[in-house]
């Protein structure tokens, strides 16, 4: 009994031990090469363990009482969050040792970071769902302060630290109404005392405490406050992380924890969801407009994709989800260019962040400059490149199930939020005479620039070939 | 009798919470706060949990509270400055704490509870062990899963602490414990015979 549930459980543990590991070899070989390799290590790790769950064969196991679950849809997400990660430190490799951060202590807390997600994308149970928020989160507060000597990076992560705390509370404070008056923590049980008894007004406040809990984790608005200043804040390979990984967990984890628990409340968590996307597309839109920094910009993007992945949510159905599935897998691929590329952003030896230094790019590098804009445009959801395809998918759902509002709002806001993204083109090709960037880029953030232009623009044939997968996966999921 | 310690208890605890955050000396504050922490500690006890109320003891009091009190000690934190804002966000805090309270009003109206939280709140505390042995059968057996997940946060917090607070420094001179170790007086101690009178 026991020993299945060790088994299933053990990408994270073996995750969990190698971390221990690197804090261990860390602390005593003392040599900043050994911090390297580490890191190289670590990459390796995250690909090795992403293809021991490739290798398992989706079926649903429960192990630990039902705490954790191993289905088809938990291990896609862990798939692709083990692959980010890695490819991420990757990526940031060479940024982390031209401002001396490359510390043994970032890949350990990244490793242990990714082992919460996990966690948190399998958890069947609110108490193991809270444990891996917090698993997450206390790592994610580190490493954004991690610059310490720099006066934004500590404000960042002291006041991630602040409002991450608040909305732990949120989140705790709603999963002990639910445990009150259902009298169970288990997801499924939950569902089955709804389905029997009705959601009683003590069930439905706590629904709504995890929802403002869980809205600030993918930063939806009303809950985004933190995310610019954060973003802006923390060293770009943080910034990186945080804004492609976590929200792959919190998304995966707010799916099931819709579905599952609340499936039979589906109608008042809708109205909620409602709210929330729909905020979040026109201000995440509307609030890009202004910002001069683009790790501030790219803030309030990934705010308004998130009120896109929403809509998919509040469809609650299975083509719904699937669409959801989708279109993060592409807002990951889009991101990963564009940090790519931001990562590199520097003149004379120094990082700069403000879009204004995109100026007339192309005539640095074009073959570069093309690909981001590319990218860019993908972003923006300009046909034909995936992230149209992605919004089509979207909006498809919503309109199979009579969601249309939500789809007249998420056209007006894509059209808002082309007019940044097409900013940045424009500046790229035909901006001031400047201070123009320097040309340097390491070979790994070549790749993944030139994969991710790539990928946006063939993508849109096949969707990468995902897309059976992934509704099979929903499909099972919604069971 | 149990009663009255009750009531004693919770009157201590009320007041003193109500002292934690009117005090206009932080001292003050953190000692009204302990004073809640001792008094919930009693309130445990009268409830039979007697390893909550001294793990209250131990963890709030002992840790917790003695920490905030170093840290309003040793740090130089200038309230008066931290209260600035506090009026201008009072109105808005007053508006959306009476929004919450007003909602959870709505929810105390309607108060019912699940069948299965009877079930839960009639399943007996056993009677036959003590509190921590009973806990310890859960924790280490159904619970093993979520008491190792909080083993493995509290490896997060240390890692976290140590990355930003310490600052090696190559100066300082550390002892060596096998050299140490090793030294004898033969080597150590010389011995010099100063005639009188002579000096060195």
């Amino acid at each position: 009994m026991l020993i299945d549930s060790l088994v299933a459980l053990s990408p994270e543990i073996m995750l969990s031990i190698y971390s221990m590991v690197v804090v261990m070899v860390g602390v005593f070989s003392k040599t900043k090469s050994m911090d390297v390799s580490l890191l190289w290590l670590s990459c390796l790790m995250f690909c090795f363990i992403s293809l021991i769950i490739a290798l398992t064969e989706p079926s649903d196991i429960y192990a630990f009482n039902g705490a954790f679950k191993l289905d088809g849809f938990s291990q896609f997400f862990k798939i692709v969050i083990l692959l980010s990660s890695g490819l991420i430190l990757a990526m940031s490799k060479d940024y982390l040792s031209r401002y001396n951060l490359l510390n043994f202590e970032y890949s350990a807390l990244i490793c242990l970071s990714v082992v919460g997600m996990m966690i948190m994308v399998s958890a069947s149970n609110l108490m193991a769902v809270y444990l891996g928020l917090e698993l997450q989160s206390l790592s994610l507060y580190v490493i954004a302060a991690f610059r310490r000597d720099s006066l934004k990076s500590t404000e960042a992560g002291l006041k991630y630290f602040v409002l991450g705390a608040l909305s732990s509370g949120l989140f705790l404070y709603g999963a002990s109404l639910v445990y009150g008056f259902t009298g169970t923590t288990g997801f499924e049980e939950i569902s089955g005392v709804i389905l029997d008894e009705g959601l009683s007004t003590g069930v439905l406040f706590g629904l709504i405490f995890i929802l403002g809990g869980m809205a600030f984790k993918v930063s939806a608005v009303p809950f985004h406050m933190w995310t610019p200043d954060v973003y802006e804040g923390s060293p770009t390979p943080v910034t990186t992380f945080f804004a492609i990984v976590p929200k792959l967990a919190a998304i995966a984890m707010l799916a099931r924890l819709l579905f599952v628990p609340f499936g039979n409340a589906i109608s008042e968590w809708q109205q909620i969801l409602v709210f929330l996307s729909i905020s979040s597309m026109l201000i995440g839109s509307i609030a890009a407009i202004g910002q001069s920094n683009i790790k501030r910009l790219m803030a309030y993007s990934s705010i308004s994709h998130i009120g896109f992945a929403l809509i998919g949510l509040t469809v609650g159905s299975s083509e719904g989800l699937s669409a959801v599935i989708i279109y993060m897998f592409i807002y990951v691929i889009a991101n990963f260019g564009v940090f790519a590329f931001i990562l590199n952003m520097q003149r004379d030896g120094v990082s700069v962040t403000d879009i204004s230094s995109l100026s007339l790019y192309s005539r640095v590098n074009s073959i570069r400059a093309f690909c981001l804009s590319l990218i860019i445009l993908s972003l923006a959801g300009l046909p034909p490149l995936v992230g149209f395809f992605g919004k089509v998918f979207i909006f498809k759902a919503a309109i199979n199930s009579g969601f249309v509002p939500l789809v007249i709002v998420g056209g007006l806001s894509s059209v808002i939020g082309a007019f940044y993204y097409l900013r940045m083109v424009y500046l790229i090709y035909f901006g001031e005479v400047s201070d123009r960037l320097g040309g340097s880029m390491p070979f790994i953030n070549q790749v993944v620039l030139t994969t991710s232009a790539i990928a946006v623009t063939l993508g849109s044939i096949n969707l990468f070939g995902i897309q059976g997968f992934v509704s099979v996966i929903s499909t099972t999921f919604l069971g | 009798m149990a009663p009255i310690i009750f009531y004693f208890f919770a009157v201590i605890a009320l007041s003193s919470a109500v002292l934690v955050i009117s005090c206009r000396n932080p001292v003050h504050s953190v000692l009204a706060l302990i004073a809640t922490f001792f008094s919930v500690a009693g309130l445990f006890v009268l409830l039979g949990a007697e390893f909550l109320a001294m793990l209250m003891m131990i963890v709030y009091v002992g840790a917790v509270a003695v920490l905030f009190l170093f840290v309003v000690m040793m740090l130089d934190i200038d309230f008066v400055e931290l209260r600035v804002g506090f009026s201008r966000y009072l109105p808005a805090g007053i508006i959306f704490g009476a929004v919450l309270v007003f909602e959870l009003g709505i929810m105390l109206g309607d108060w019912t509870f699940s069948d299965s939280f009877a079930r839960n709140m009639t399943s007996p505390i056993p009677t036959d062990v003590t509190n921590t042995i009973a806990l310890s059968k859960v924790i280490y057996t159904k619970y093993i899963y979520l008491f190792q997940l909080a083993g493995l946060i509290l490896f997060v917090a240390m890692i976290g602490a140590i990355v930003l607070t310490f600052r090696p420094n190559s100066n300082v001179k550390r002892q060596n414990v096998v050299e140490q170790m090793q030294r004898d007086g033969a080597s150590s101690v010389k011995v010099v015979d100063i005639k009188p009178g002579q000096g060195l």
